[in-house]
C-alpha cells in the first residue's frame, strides 16, 4: 500500500511540475484550433455582398456552429460554413466557434453547449441536425438557432435551404455537352431530399442538352466515407463513364482520388473528370481532374444570415430558399480552364431561362 | 471498507490506475507539442462533466451504452469467447426496439417493457448465431461476429428503409411515446438532459453479471467452460450448450445498449453508413475493467467521462477532440501492455528497497 501511494504521489508530482511549467508558457496560444486561413477566395459568384462599405460592428456578438459527423475539414459543406463565419469574424469582429460532432448523440449536446453559453446564434450545419435543432429550439425559446438544408418549424429558428436542383442543372448541361462516351455518373451521399435535388437537377440538365447520354446513379449512404466514394466512382468509371458528379461531402474525396489514379495511367483521350460540389473543388483537387463544381454558397448564407443577426433583422421562423437568382448556386469562375466558352455560353443561356421561369427544374419536396 | 481498499490495491487494480495516469500524461505531452495548455484542457474536461446538471446527466447517458457493451464483452470473455460482435448485437437490439416502438400502439406499461425485451432478445439471438456456429461447426467466433456486425448494419438499414422510413427524413418514424423509457422528472431535474431508465438497468446488469457467474450453478458451469473446456467436458458440463448460452446472454446485454439508445435518447433509428463504435468501445471497457463487473463499471465511467468531456475540451480550451481520443488510445495501450507498467513499478519499488538497505 505505502509503496504504491509513494509511487503515485511521485508520478503526480513530476507530472504537475512538468505540466504547469510548460503550460504557463503556452497560455496565450489557446485559440489555435480555429483558424483555417483560406477564407474569402475571391467570391466569384456572389459579388453583391463584397462591398466593404456596409461594415457592421459585431463586437460582443457570439456565433457558434455545430458540424455534422463530416467534421469541419470535410473540404465541402461544413468547411464552407466555417469559412462563412470566419469571414464574419474578420469583417465585424464577432466571436465565432465550432463544435464537431463525432456521432449523432452529440448533435443536441453540442448545440446546447452554445445555446446555454449564451451565444447569439447557433448554426446547425446540415440536414442531419434537423431533429436536434428542433429540440434545442423548443426547449430554449429565448435562444436563436439557424439550420442549413432543412426546414425546422419553430419561431426562433431560421431555416436556409438551397435550390440545388437549379445549380445541378447547369453542371448537368456541362456534363451532357462534354461527355465523349455518353455515359455520366452521379455519386450521392445519403438519399435525402437535399441530395435528391442535386440528382434530379443534374439528370434534367444532362437530358436537356444530350438526350442520348445515360446517367448512372449511385448513393453511398454516407457523407464521411471516402472509401465508399472511391468504390462507387470506380464502378461507374469501369462502366464507361467519363464524368462523375458527386454530391457526397467527404465521401466525394474518394471520387476525386479514384479519378486522379485513373488519369495517371490513362491515355489523354481516356481522361476522366469529376464535377465537384459545394465549394470550388478545383482549388482543392486540381484542374487536371476537376471539370467544374456546383457551388453551393453555404458560406454566403451563413455569413449573410449571421450578419442580419448583428443588424437586428434575423429571419426567425422563416424559410429562406436560395437559388440561381440569388447567386447562391452555380459554377465558379475557374470553370473557364476546362470548359470551352461555347459550353459556358450554353450554361449562361440555361441559367437565364431558369431565372426567368421558362424552364422549371424538377425538385424533391 | 478494508475489503474495498484491498480490492483496489491489488495488482489488477494498480495496473489500470497507472495506465490511466500514463495515458493522461501522454495526452498532456501531445497537447504541449501542439501548443495547447493541458491543465486548462483537463480542467475544462472536468468542468464539462461535473460543471452543471445538464452535462452531468448527459455524461451518464453517454456512459450507459458502453457499460452495457462492456458487460457483454466481459461476459463472453468469462466463458472463453471473444465477442467482437457487440456492435452488431447493439444494432440488432436497436432495430428490435424500433420495430416494436414504431409499429405497435399499446399502453405504456406493456409497450416499453415489450420493446426492451424484444430488443434484448433480438440482440441475444444475433449473438447466439455466432455461438451456435462455434458449437455446431467449430467456426471461430471472432470471425463470425465480425462478419455479423456488417450483416447487422445493412440488415438494420434495410429494415428501416423498407418498412419504417419517414419520408424525406433519412430515419425511421419516431417511436411511440408509450414506448419511451425517458424519465421525465429526472430530465427536468437535470436541466433537460436526456435521462432514461437504461442507466438503472445497466447497473442491474452489473449485479446480474456478478450474481449469475459467481452465485449460480449455471454461471459456475460457464466459467468452467471458459477456463478449461476439456475439464468442463470431463466433469459432464456441456461445452456447446455453454457457448451458445453465453453468446445469447452477451448478445442480449449488447442489445440492451441499443434498445435504450433508441427508446431513451434518439426515439428513432437512422439509416447509418457505419458503426457507432459503442460495441468496439465495449471491448476496451472490458479490457480496462479486467472482465470484472465492478471493473467494467469503472472502465465505462472513465470512457464516458473522457468521450463526453472531449467536446468540452474543444469548447473550453480549443483543443481538438482528437487529442482526447489519443488519451483514450494510450490508456488502452498501457492497459494492454501491463508489462511496461510492472517494469515501471518494479524499478521504482526496487530503488526504494536499495535506499532502505543503505
Amino acid at each position: 500500500m505505502t509503496k504504491t501511494t509513494k509511487l503515485l504521489t511521485g508520478i503526480m508530482l513530476v507530472a504537475s511540475l512538468t505540466l504547469t511549467a510548460c503550460g504557463a508558457k503556452n497560455n496565450n496560444n489557446g485559440g489555435g484550433a480555429a483558424s483555417p486561413s483560406a477564407s474569402p477566395s475571391a467570391s466569384p459568384i456572389a459579388s453583391e455582398s463584397a462591398s466593404p462599405s456596409d461594415a457592421v460592428d459585431g463586437k460582443g456578438f457570439k456565433f457558434g456552429m455545430v458540424t455534422d459527423v463530416g467534421g469541419v475539414n470535410d473540404k465541402s459543406f461544413n468547411q464552407s460554413a466555417w469559412e462563412g463565419l470566419n469571414k464574419l469574424k474578420d469583417e465585424t469582429g464577432a466571436e465565432v466557434k465550432y463544435q464537431e460532432s463525432k456521432e449523432a448523440t452529440n448533435y443536441l449536446t453540442n448545440l446546447n453547449k452554445f445555446v446555454r453559453d449564451g451565444y447569439n446564434l447557433t448554426w446547425g450545419i446540415g440536414f442531419l441536425l434537423g431533429d436536434a435543432v428542433k429540440d434545442a429550439a423548443d426547449k430554449n425559446p429565448d435562444a436563436h438557432l439557424a439550420i442549413i438544408d432543412s426546414v425546422v418549424e419553430a419561431p426562433n429558428v431560421a431555416s436556409i435551404t438551397f435550390a440545388e436542383n437549379e445549380g445541378s442543372f447547369l453542371v448537368g448541361v456541362v456534363a451532357g455537352l462534354m461527355t465523349k462516351t455518353n455515359k455520366i455518373g452521379f455519386v450521392g451521399g445519403i438519399d435525402i431530399p437535399v441530395i435528391k435535388r442535386f440528382e434530379l437537377g443534374f439528370v434534367a440538365g444532362v437530358a436537356a442538352v444530350n438526350p442520348d447520354a445515360k446517367v448512372e446513379i449511385n448513393y453511398t449512404g454516407a457523407f464521411d466515407k471516402a472509401d465508399l466514394g472511391k468504390a462507387a466512382a470506380a464502378s461507374i468509371y469501369n462502366a464507361g463513364a467519363d464524368i462523375v458528379f458527386h454530391a457526397a461531402g467527404g465521401t466525394g474525396n474518394g471520387v476525386f482520388n479514384e479519378a486522379k489514379e485513373r488519369n495517371k495511367s490513362a491515355a489523354a483521350d481516356k481522361k476522366v473528370w469529376v464535377i465537384g460540389v459545394d465549394k470550388d473543388q478545383s482549388l482543392e483537387f486540381g484542374d487536371d481532374v476537376t471539370l467544374t463544381s456546383m457551388l453551393k454558397r453555404v458560406d454566403e448564407a451563413v455569413y449573410r444570415v449571421s450578419k442580419e443577426m448583428i443588424e437586428g433583422n434575423f429571419p426567425a421562423g422563416q424559410i429562406t430558399t436560395l437559388g440561381l437568382k440569388d447567386n447562391a448556386v452555380g459554377l465558379p469562375e475557374t470553370s473557364t480552364k476546362n470548359v470551352p466558352q461555347e459550353v459556358l455560353d450554353k450554361v449562361e443561356e440555361y441559367k437565364q431561362k431558369i431565372i426567368s421561369g421558362e424552364i422549371t427544374v424538377p425538385t424533391a419536396q | 471498507m478494508n475489503k474495498l481498499i484491498k480490492a483496489f490495491t491489488k495488482d489488477s487494480a494498480i495496473v489500470p490506475l497507472v495506465a490511466i495516469l500514463l495515458g493522461l500524461i501522454v495526452g498532456a505531452i501531445i497537447m504541449l507539442i501542439g501548443g495547447y495548455d493541458p491543465i486548462l484542457a483537463y480542467r475544462s474536461l472536468l468542468d464539462t462533466v461535473f460543471g452543471n446538471r445538464y452535462d452531468f446527466g448527459e455524461t451518464l447517458t453517454a456512459i450507459t451504452p458502453i457499460l452495457f457493451t462492456g458487460l457483454a464483452v466481459a461476459f463472453a470473455f468469462r466463458t472463453g469467447l471473444f465477442n467482437i460482435g457487440a456492435e452488431g448485437q447493439y444494432i440488432m437490439g436497436m432495430t428490435g426496439a424500433t420495430v416494436i416502438g414504431v409499429t405497435m400502439n399499446l399502453p405504456w406499461y406493456i409497450h416499453a417493457p415489450l420493446a426492451v425485451v424484444v430488443g434484448a432478445l433480438v440482440g441475444g439471438v444475433w449473438g447466439m448465431i455466432a455461438g451456435y456456429l462455434k458449437a455446431a461447426r467449430g467456426v471461430n467466433e471472432v470471425i463470425t461476429t465480425i462478419m455479423l456486425n456488417w450483416i447487422a448494419l445493412h440488415l438494420a438499414n434495410y429494415i428501416v428503409r423498407r418498412f419504417l422510413l419517414e419520408p424525406g427524413k433519412g430515419r425511421s418514424y419516431m417511436v411511440d411515446d408509450s414506448a419511451s423509457v425517458a424519465i421525465g422528472w429526472l430530465s427536468r431535474f437535470m436541466d433537460d438532459a436526456r435521462m432514461h431508465w437504461g442507466m438503472v438497468v445497466a447497473l442491474l446488469g452489473v449485479i446480474f453479471f456478478y450474481y449469475f457467474l459467481w452465485r449460480t450453478k449455471q454461471g459456475f458451469e460457464l466459467r468452467v467452460v471458459g477456463s478449461n473446456p476439456d475439464a468442463a467436458n470431463y466433469a459432464g458440463i456441456s461445452v456447446n450448450k455453454g457457448v451458445v448460452k453465453a453468446m445469447f446472454i452477451s448478445g442480449a446485454l449488447a442489445g440492451l445498449a441499443g434498445v435504450f439508445q433508441v427508446l431513451g435518447v434518439f426515439h428513432n433509428q437512422v439509416i447509418s453508413a457505419g458503426h457507432t463504435g459503442h460495441g468496439f468501445d465495449g471491448i476496451a471497457v472490458a479490457l480496462l475493467g479486467g472482465n470484472n463487473p465492478l471493473g467494467v463499471l469503472l472502465g465505462a465511467i472513465l470512457f464516458g467521462v473522457l468521450s463526453y468531456g472531449a467536446a468540452g475540451v474543444s469548447f473550453g480550451a480549443d483543443v481538438p477532440p482528437e487529442i482526447i481520443r489519443i488519451v483514450i488510445g494510450s490508456v488502452i495501450f498501457f492497459v494492454a501492455a501491463p508489462g511496461i507498467i510492472r517494469w515501471l513499478l518494479k524499478r521504482v519499488s526496487g530503488k526504494k528497497r536499495k535506499e532502505e538497505a543503505i
